[in-house]
């Protein structure tokens, strides 16, 4: 538990302290996963190491709990020559080979069917893993969403949708996006099981994906998870959430705080006391000093770089605009 | 070899890289137990099996947002769309997925999807069972155009864009799957990707022409000769990449170029080939580029004949070529 809390700290930390990098025009751009914390962690501690993240954009404590160093993240919101990514994205677009962790992109909702696709390799391989897609309440009206539920219930594959109900759409409400009482309700449709949790419940969130990745492992098909949690930050560094919703419907949310409400019960079971809890967070503020610090002091992306991984090899028109772009003097390691 | 048609050449192709690699898995609508709408997968579910020839949901998007998924998985999948006209369910799962994939992960997360898909007209198939889309997914980074206008070209394209690394977009000319057959060589027979094909030699004009429009434009070419016009006939056969020093020393040799196809004018991929003939060949051309290809409308039912170029209006084009400037 206190290692579950130490990640949550982690992850905190980093999202106040990218917050403010955008603001000063150090980042371009980044979207938080504030209160959805102990959804992430808890999901992410109920998979193993073989099995598949298919995240959205916003799955940054998911990532850091696979053991993606806090650094490599870091390096993709900079956009440097140490980015895995190579500076292609917008921030929090990453993605780690290493750790089964794949590249997000912005449209919603396709990384739903190939996560299904995933598991069907998986059968096919015999390999004894799940796929897990993120998505949010946004996504169950998406395309993707209702291929894949309905391709993962025919092929009965093992895949855990783990849906991250944090009750806005950028602007639209929850209840603006779908009639269904439940997001998890959708599932039965499907012919597989859905089920609600409480996303702001680490050990429930735990539990839930746990009872689903076993499931699935047996043989026994999809589950869908829909993890009751908020967005108490903004959808992202471009939008401003005070157009749409009340100060007060934060208000109640910001109580139920997942990491206040995971220090209480640490404090209670006597696991943690406050000077302990102090040294985790200036911990926390420490890594992420050091990880921002190195990130902004890597070389930028070389600009030859415009040409490489279009395809596993530069065709000959690729090439050709590569020696056009070098000929202008825009290969230059400062790029012109 | 083999005397096949061109669906019984893509459909060798598939069940020998089928039989070669046990991760290569076939997936579509109706591929399974009924081989396909056109039989271009028939026999395979019998010899693979359902877990390797994948009868799937209706939906374009499914299709290709698994294969991208069995991709990053270690599988090979051949997607099938059942007609080109039906694959916009499935356009962002191509071209902001499946084309990106690569480039987006720095690399990471390679994706390598073929997808086949019969396309064009003349088979009275209306608006939705007839259209050249061709120049939509040339458009967009990261993916491979191949389109075979022999059977001897379909199995061996085939071939390499299963053992490729990159997406292959495969489209099929459905109004030549029957009529057209050859000889086809057994085994492992690829042809390379970016290599136009030189159907016909000659020196007074060039015609360049892909899929179901080479037939026509032969036989253009042969009423050319009767005339004491010699035609030079070039199948670009990969339209990403494309083989644009074939293309361009053609001309530099007649001075006259036409380029036909089904495809609207428009953007079309004709124009590409204008262009780079503008840019690359422009002090030997001789006569303007003529454009022989499909209108600016939406692809008719009952005048599709009207529509299509054919024989005499490619022989038209060529004639004005040569007689001009």
């Amino acid at each position: 538990m206190l290692g579950a809390y130490r990640w949550m700290a982690l992850s905190r930390t980093t999202d106040e302290r990218c917050l403010t990098l955008q603001r000063q025009g150090r980042i371009g751009f980044y979207a938080p996963l504030l209160g959805q914390e102990a959804a992430q962690v808890g999901c992410a501690l109920a998979l193993t190491a073989e099995d598949w993240i298919f995240p959205a954009y916003r799955e940054l404590a998911v990532a850091l709990v696979r053991g993606v160093p806090l650094r490599a993240i870091v390096d993709q919101l900079v956009g440097n020559s140490t980015d895995l990514t190579k500076g292609r994205q917008m921030p929090n677009h990453f993605g780690f080979r290493e750790f089964k962790f794949v590249t997000a992109s912005s449209p919603i909702g396709t990384q739903i069917t190939q996560a299904v696709g995933a598991a069907m390799a998986a059968q096919r391989r015999k390999e004894a893993i799940v796929t897990v897609p993120f998505f949010g309440d946004g996504a169950t009206s998406s395309n993707d969403f209702h291929a894949g539920m309905n391709f993962a219930g025919v092929f009965r594959t093992p895949t855990v949708f783990f849906c991250q109900n944090n009750q806005w759409a950028i602007s639209l409400p929850r209840e603006k996006q779908t009639r269904s009482k439940t997001l998890a309700e959708k599932a039965e449709a499907y012919g597989f099981p859905g089920v609600v949790v409480d996303g702001t419940d680490l050990r429930a969130v735990y539990r839930a994906v746990a009872e689903a990745r076993a499931r699935a492992v047996r043989g026994e098909g999809p589950t869908l998870i829909e993890a009751q949690v908020y967005r108490l930050g903004p959808h992202s560094t471009s939008d401003d959430p005070k157009r749409y919703r009340t100060d007060a419907e934060v208000a109640e949310w910001k109580a139920r705080d997942p990491i206040t409400r995971l220090k209480a019960e640490l404090l209670a079971a006597k696991q943690l006391d406050e000077a302990a809890d102090q040294k985790i967070w200036d911990e926390a503020r420490a890594q992420v000093a050091a990880a921002v610090d190195a990130a902004e002091h890597a070389a930028p992306m070389a600009p030859t770089s415009l040409f490489d991984d279009v395809f596993a090899s530069r065709t000959p028109r690729l090439e050709e605009e590569r020696a056009e772009f070098e000929a202008l003097g825009r290969g230059g390691s400062t790029g012109a | 070899m083999s005397e096949l048609t061109l669906v019984q050449a893509v459909n060798r192709g598939l069940a020998e890289a089928m039989r070669a690699d046990p991760n290569v898995v076939v997936l579509g609508e109706d591929v399974g137990v009924n081989g396909g709408v056109f039989r271009a997968t028939e026999g395979l579910f019998k010899e693979f099996g359902e877990s390797r020839v994948i009868d799937t949901p209706l939906s374009e998007t499914g299709i290709i947002g698994t294969a991208i998924g069995m991709s990053l998985n270690g599988l090979t999948p051949v997607a099938e769309i059942q007609f080109l006209d039906f694959i916009y369910p499935a356009f962002d799962q191509i071209v902001s997925e499946l084309a990106k994939f690569r480039y987006r992960s720095g690399g990471q997360f390679p994706s390598h999807v073929v997808i086949r898909s019969p396309y064009g007209g003349g088979i009275k198939g209306g608006l939705y069972h007839s259209q050249s889309t061709e120049a939509y997914f040339c458009h967009t980074a990261g993916l491979k155009v191949v389109i075979p206008s022999t059977p001897a070209d379909a199995k061996g394209l085939l071939l390499t864009a299963i053992h490729d690394e990159d997406p292959v977009i495969f489209l099929e000319p459905k109004r030549i799957y029957r009529s057209v057959s050859g000889e086809v060589p057994d085994g492992d027979h690829r042809v390379p990707f970016g290599k136009a094909r030189l159907v016909r030699e000659g020196a007074d004009v060039s015609l360049f022409a892909y899929g179901a429009m080479v037939p026509p434009t032969v036989e253009a070419a042969e009423a050319l000769a009767k005339d004491g016009i010699q035609a030079e006939v070039i199948d670009p056969r990969t339209l990403v990449p494309l083989d644009e020093a074939a293309i361009v020393a053609s001309v530099e040799k007649t001075g006259r170029a036409v380029v036909v196809h089904e495809a609207a004018r428009f953007c079309g991929v004709g124009g590409e080939i204008a262009a780079l003939l503008a840019e690359k060949a422009f002090y030997s051309l001789k006569a303007p580029i003529a454009r022989v290809t499909g209108y600016d409308t939406p692809f008719p039912y009952a005048l599709e004949h009207l529509y299509l170029p054919n024989a005499e209006t490619i022989a038209h084009a060529a004639r004005a070529a040569v007689t001009a400037g």
